[in-house]
Parts: structure tokens; C-alpha cells; sequence
């Protein structure tokens, strides 16, 4: 009789969870904690260094907790361009007939990859970024100045005149300047996730029989030719879902920002524990926040995987 | 014939899980018993959150052993339940980590340069039950003396360093608000990432306690090189602190700390507390010393700790000034005024309740 069986686990399950759940609410009740949601409208009191949206320490706590989602979601989305702009170019570039930048692909997956992510982020921001000079002594490219303080980059100004970076009593200025708190999240995550991704796109490519690239040379096609129009769009069968999962480990570790300054949701939630005392509360705001940003990425991802998948005619 | 489900298996485990949780702490009813103190007794170490890089208060030396105020504070814990200051096993934690430690009980107590607020101590807040304070303290401002800026307002506009999920990131927030200066808050999560980042010249100011703030520039290559902005920001009491719903252990606690206190104000130290003892035992008029040295009277076991705690205590880490002076003091490298951390028949705030 499986559905007896059936209900038997499924009750016991239920039960199982009643009784988890009575002896969490009778530990929160003996301890003065039961579940509110008030505080959330209470004055944050306290400073954001960057925020997107407007903010202030008299603002709530929930726009405090909102300024950390924006800054984290803004670093995520940044961080999934760059990453897989790198992570592409190092995987085609491993298959290159140029064997310098065929080692230096693999020199640089097998560097990145074995080193924790958090030794990487406190290494681009204690030791290169915060060594890099300020002021008029700071590297300068057309459009681009680099220092202590930050990356100014040429963007468009007001109207759409295209304005570079200029020093204005010896501070730069630019219209567009990332925090170099911000700079150093993002350079790790993308180099970080940049070698995985590499890795998969090289799975990928490989997993295209090598007749394919033969009867591409045989039509004539040169190397970019090839891999641009036959193998790379059978190639994507494979490297898709590989992709899901680096782009969900990627929004993760975002969260370690915290260790570089930068303001992410985990870091502003850490603030606001300490500072209400409202543990559980901030706890599942933040892993409801992080588990909706990966199902919307693995949503995206799966009708991305959808529209590279053979279609049978 | 269904196939036997292996998994269920695992079902009687996870009800004894649950079940076996339950019956766990349906055993910690009230009364006059302290779950936490036999729980030390039982395991026969005092488990004590501290910060364990910061000299003079908690700092783990080259040679294994913690030193310092908040570190001696422990110890003298350590040496009034469990008659013996080496009974100690110290956690290093930051500030972020420390109410939570002391919540789940990772930990019996906190001496961590924690300042009692309202919202920590109160049951809708962190719920924490905070004993005696052990140190008056301010936050503070520290810059480079290059840096020319003598005054908050010459901070205006500037990026200042601050460790988050502290008293500190608020009491900035609001006296920047007050004087209408604006600022950046740069944002570590340990003490460590905070002054690497004020070294690192990516903020122009660090701010935190100003005992803090001394401890970590003795520790810097450099010391001579930053100086302290003459504003207090804040009054910031550091206090230990147990976890609430244990009011035996608190209390325990509570007057450890306030034996240390009347030791000093009585006069007695480390070195001459054998001497008053075996006084306060030949001399039954001294009636105060008899009691507060366990000789006389059952205070001891009131709080639930052996009859002579205090003596125990006093030789184990001396009293209070010696405590002081030996960790952050004139004795020491951080040479710290004793200010408000005075007893108070000297104008200090250092107080201890009756021993009666």
C-alpha cells in the first residue's frame, strides 16, 4: 500500500516540523524575542559611504537595508558583464594557435582559481589599490585617472558632451567615479569568477567534435571565423549551464564585501543587527534577498539555455 | 512489492533530534539555581568572549597568554567560581560576532570593550544583562598629525574609517549631523581591516573608544605620528555582560567586579590579602572585612560561589587599580590616565554597593 506509506512519512514529516518550529517559537519567547518587523521603519541613524538612491541617516532602516541591495545588485550585474567578458576571451583564447596567449590563459585559470576569494579581495584592496598614489601623482589614461580615492572615467556629462576626468584643487573629478572600495570588489569577483567561467567555456568548446573545426577550415574559414560562426554556437549547449552556476557563486560572493568597506546588503545588514538586535529578522531578509537574486539569475540562465539548445525540425 | 524507502530510516533519528531538543531545555526552569554556573563547574572552565587584539585590554601575546583589563576580568571570574584564574578559555571576537556568541551561549560571558546602551541591555533590544563597568571611556577621533587637521570640522568632506556593527558608526553619524559636516564612512568588519585601511591612507581619520584608539597606536611602526582630536564624542561605559534570563550568573559576576572595586577601596591588594585575612580571623570587631573576606557570614553562598571568592579573587589578579595600572595605566605602554576610572572617594566613578 504506498499511499499508507506515503502519508505515514508525509505526517511524520509535518510532525517533525511542528515540533521544530513550537521549540524555535518557545525559545524566542523565553528569550524576548518573538518575530517583529517594526524596527524596519525606524531612523537608520546611521552613514552609507555610496548609495544609488538617495539617503540619509534619518531615513529607516528599510531604506538603509534597500541602499545595500542596490549597491549589491549593481556590483552583481557588473561583475556577470565582466566576467564573462573575461571568462570567454581567456576559454577561446586556451584553444588559440598563438601559444603565448594559449599559456597565459592557462597560467591565469590556474593562478586565480586556487586561491580563496577573500584572500584575493583583501589583496587588490590593501595592497594595490591602497598603494596606488593620489591626487596629481595618480595614473592617468585618456578618460581614466586612477588613485587612492577611486577610478574616474570620462562619461557623459550633462546633454550628451563627453567628459574626461580633471583635477580641481588637487581632487579629481570626473561624471563618473567608482569607489575604490567598489573597484576592488568588482576586479576580484571578475578575475575570480573569470577563471571558472574560462574553464567552462573550454569545456565547451572542447566538447565540439574536431570535425567541425575541419569542415569549417575546409570552407575556408579562418580561426575567428570558425569559432565565431561553427563551433562557439554548439559550443553554448554546454557552456550554459555551466555559466548558471558561476553567475549564482558570483551574486554569493558578492557578500564578502564587507571586508573591502564596500557597502553591500550584508554589510548594511550587519550594521542594523548590531544595531536593533533583531537577528533572526535581518537573517531571513537577507537569505530571502540572495535566494531570489539566484532563482531570478538561474530563470534567465534556463531561457538563455532554452534558446541554444538544438531544435529539432 | 515497493522497493523498502532507506530513507525512513532516518525519520526516528531526526524525531529523536527534535524530541531530545526539547527534553534538553524543558530542565532549565528558574529559581534559585544558575544553569550557567554549574555549567562552567561542570566543565570546569569559564568560556570568556573577548577581542584579543587590543593591548592593554585583551591581546594575545607572543607567547600564548592573554593580557590585559578585559582579560584580567575573566580571570578574576575564573578565580571567584572556579577558585583557580588559569580556568579561563578566551574566544577572540569581533564586534559583529559578539552578542550572537554570548546569545547561543558559545560563551559564559563578554569582557570585550562593550558599552552598555538601552538597546542592548533591554529585553526588546540585544537582551544582555550588563554587570559593573569596568572602564569609562569616550569615543574619540584619531588622525595623522601631518594630516593638519586639528578639529572634527577639518574633517568635512573626508573619508573616516570606523568598525562596523559598534556605538561608534552611530554616535559619528549623529555628532556629524549635529555640526553639519559631511563625511564618508569607510566600513570594516575587524578592527584589523579598519586600521589597515587609516594606515593604508584611505581615510583621513579613524574613529573609535579613545582607550582603543591609544592601544592601537601603540602598535602602530610609527606611534608618534597620529594624534587624538581633542573632542569626546560620546560617554561609552565598557562593560561585561552575561546573557539574560540567568540571574544568579549575572549576579555572580556582577559582584566579582565590585569585589575588585572594594578591594582597592578598602586598601587591600594582591600582596597583603593572606595578611588580611588571617587579621580580619584574629580580630572579630573588624566586622566589614570579616564579611567581604568570606571569613564571617554566608555572602558567598548567596551568589552561589565558595565563602571565600573575594580573597580568592584578590590573589589571583590583585584589585582594581592594580588591575589598571598593570594594564593600561602608568605600568604600561598605553599610559592611560585614570580620569573617571577613579575610585569614587577619589572623584572617580569606580563604585562599589555595600558588601552587607
Amino acid at each position: 500500500m504506498p499511499w499508507i506509506l506515503q502519508a505515514v512519512v508525509g505526517l511524520a514529516l509535518l510532525l517533525v516540523i511542528a515540533l521544530l518550529v513550537g521549540n524555535l517559537v518557545r525559545n524566542l519567547t523565553a528569550a524576548g524575542l518573538l518575530l517583529s518587523w517594526r524596527w524596519l521603519g525606524q531612523p537608520a541613524s546611521f552613514d552609507v559611504a555610496e548609495s544609488l538612491i538617495p539617503f540619509d541617516a534619518s531615513m529607516p532602516y528599510w531604506r538603509a537595508l534597500l541602499v545595500g541591495l542596490v549597491n549589491s545588485l549593481r556590483v552583481i550585474l557588473v561583475g556577470l558583464v565582466g566576467a564573462t567578458l573575461l571568462g570567454t576571451a581567456m576559454g577561446m583564447a586556451s584553444f588559440s594557435s598563438n601559444g603565448l596567449l594559449r599559456r597565459l590563459a592557462r597560467v591565469y585559470v590556474e593562478v586565480i582559481r586556487n586561491i580563496p576569494l577573500l584572500l584575493q579581495l583583501l589583496f587588490w584592496y590593501f595592497v594595490v589599490f591602497l598603494a596606488l598614489p593620489n591626487g596629481t601623482a595618480a595614473f592617468q589614461l585618456p578618460g581614466i585617472v586612477l588613485s587612492k580615492s577611486g577610478l574616474y572615467l570620462a562619461w557623459f556629462a550633462q546633454g550628451f558632451s563627453w567628459q574626461g576626468p580633471e583635477l580641481v584643487n588637487g581632487v579629481w573629478r570626473a561624471p563618473l567615479r567608482l569607489s575604490v572600495e567598489f573597484t576592488a570588489l568588482l576586479t576580484g569577483l571578475i578575475t575570480y569568477t573569470g577563471a571558472f567561467v574560462a574553464e567552462v567555456v573550454r569545456g565547451g568548446i572542447a566538447s565540439v567534435p574536431k570535425g567541425q573545426w575541419e569542415a569549417a577550415t575546409s570552407l575556408g574559414l579562418h580561426w575567428s571565423a570558425s569559432m565565431r560562426s561553427v563551433v562557439l554556437p554548439q559550443a553554448l549547449r554546454v557552456i550554459v549551464p555551466g555559466l548558471n552556476s558561476q553567475y549564482i557563486s558570483l551574486a554569493k560572493n558578492s557578500s564578502l564585501a564587507v571586508a573591502v568597506g564596500y557597502v553591500d546588503l550584508y554589510s548594511v545588514s550587519e550594521t542594523t543587527l548590531n544595531q536593533t538586535g533583531r537577528a533572526l529578522e535581518v537573517f531571513l531578509l537577507l537569505l530571502g534577498s540572495y535566494l531570489i537574486i539566484d532563482l531570478l539569475i538561474s530563470a534567465v540562465m534556463n531561457g538563455v539555455n532554452q534558446l541554444v539548445q538544438i531544435r529539432e525540425r | 512489492m515497493q522497493p523498502s524507502p532507506r530513507w525512513l530510516l532516518a525519520l526516528p533519528l531526526l524525531l529523536a533530534f527534535a524530541l531530545g531538543g526539547c527534553a534538553d531545555d524543558s530542565g532549565s526552569g528558574g529559581g534559585v539555581q544558575s544553569v550557567k554556573l554549574s555549567t562552567i563547574r561542570g566543565r570546569d572552565k569559564l568560556v570568556c568572549g573577548v577581542d584579543g587584539k587590543l593591548p592593554g585590554f585583551s591581546f594575545l601575546g607572543p607567547d600564548g597568554t592573554y593580557s590585559g583589563l578585559d582579560a584580567d576580568t575573566c580571570r578574576a571570574v575564573a578565580a571567584a567560581v572556579l577558585g583557580d584564574p588559569s580556568k579561563v578559555e578566551y574566544r577572540d571576537l569581533n564586534s559583529s560576532e559578539r552578542f550572537a556568541a554570548l546569545a547561543s551561549g558559545e560563551v559564559d560571558m563578554l569582557a570585550r570593550n562593550t558599552t552598555m546602551t538601552l538597546s542592548r541591555d533591554s529585553a526588546g533590544g540585544n537582551g544582555i544583562s550588563f554587570g559593573p563597568t569596568t572602564f569609562y571611556d569616550g569615543q574619540g577621533v584619531m588622525v595623522p598629525v601631518a594630516s593638519g587637521a586639528r578639529t572634527l570640522k577639518d574633517l568635512d568632506g573626508k573619508p573616516i574609517c570606523v568598525e562596523s556593527g559598534t556605538t561608534t558608526e552611530l554616535n559619528l553619524a549623529d555628532r556629524m549631523r549635529e555640526q553639519g559636516i559631511t563625511y564618508t564612512p569607510l566600513k570594516f568588519q575587524t578592527g584589523d581591516q579598519t586600521y589597515a585601511a587609516y594606515l593604508g591612507g584611505r581615510c583621513v581619520a579613524v574613529t573609535s573608544d579613545r582607550s582603543q584608539l591609544a592601544a592601537k597606536r601603540s602598535s602602530f611602526p610609527k606611534p608618534d605620528e597620529h594624534i587624538l582630536l581633542p573632542e569626546v564624542m560620546s560617554k561609552e561605559p565598557l562593560t561585561p555582560a552575561s546573557v539574560n534570563g540567568d540571574p544568579a550568573w549575572a549576579d555572580a559576576l556582577r559582584w566579582t567586579v565590585f569585589a575588585l572595586f572594594q578591594a582597592e577601596e578598602l586598601g587591600i591588594t594582591k600582596a597583603n590579602v593572606a595578611a588580611k585575612v588571617a587579621e580580619a580571623k584574629a580580630n572579630t570587631n573588624l566586622a566589614d572585612l570579616r564579611r567581604f573576606l568570606g571569613v564571617e557570614g554566608d555572602f558567598g553562598k548567596q551568589l552561589g560561589l565558595p565563602a571565600d571568592f573575594v580573597p580568592k579573587t584578590i590573589a589571583a589578579v590583585g584589585n582594581y587599580g592594580e588591575i589598571f595600572e598593570r594594564n593600561v595605566g602608568a605600568g604600561s605602554p598605553l599610559k592611560l590616565e585614570r580620569a573617571e576610572n577613579r575610585l569614587w572617594t577619589q572623584g572617580g566613578l569606580i563604585y562599589s554597593p555595600p558588601f552587607r
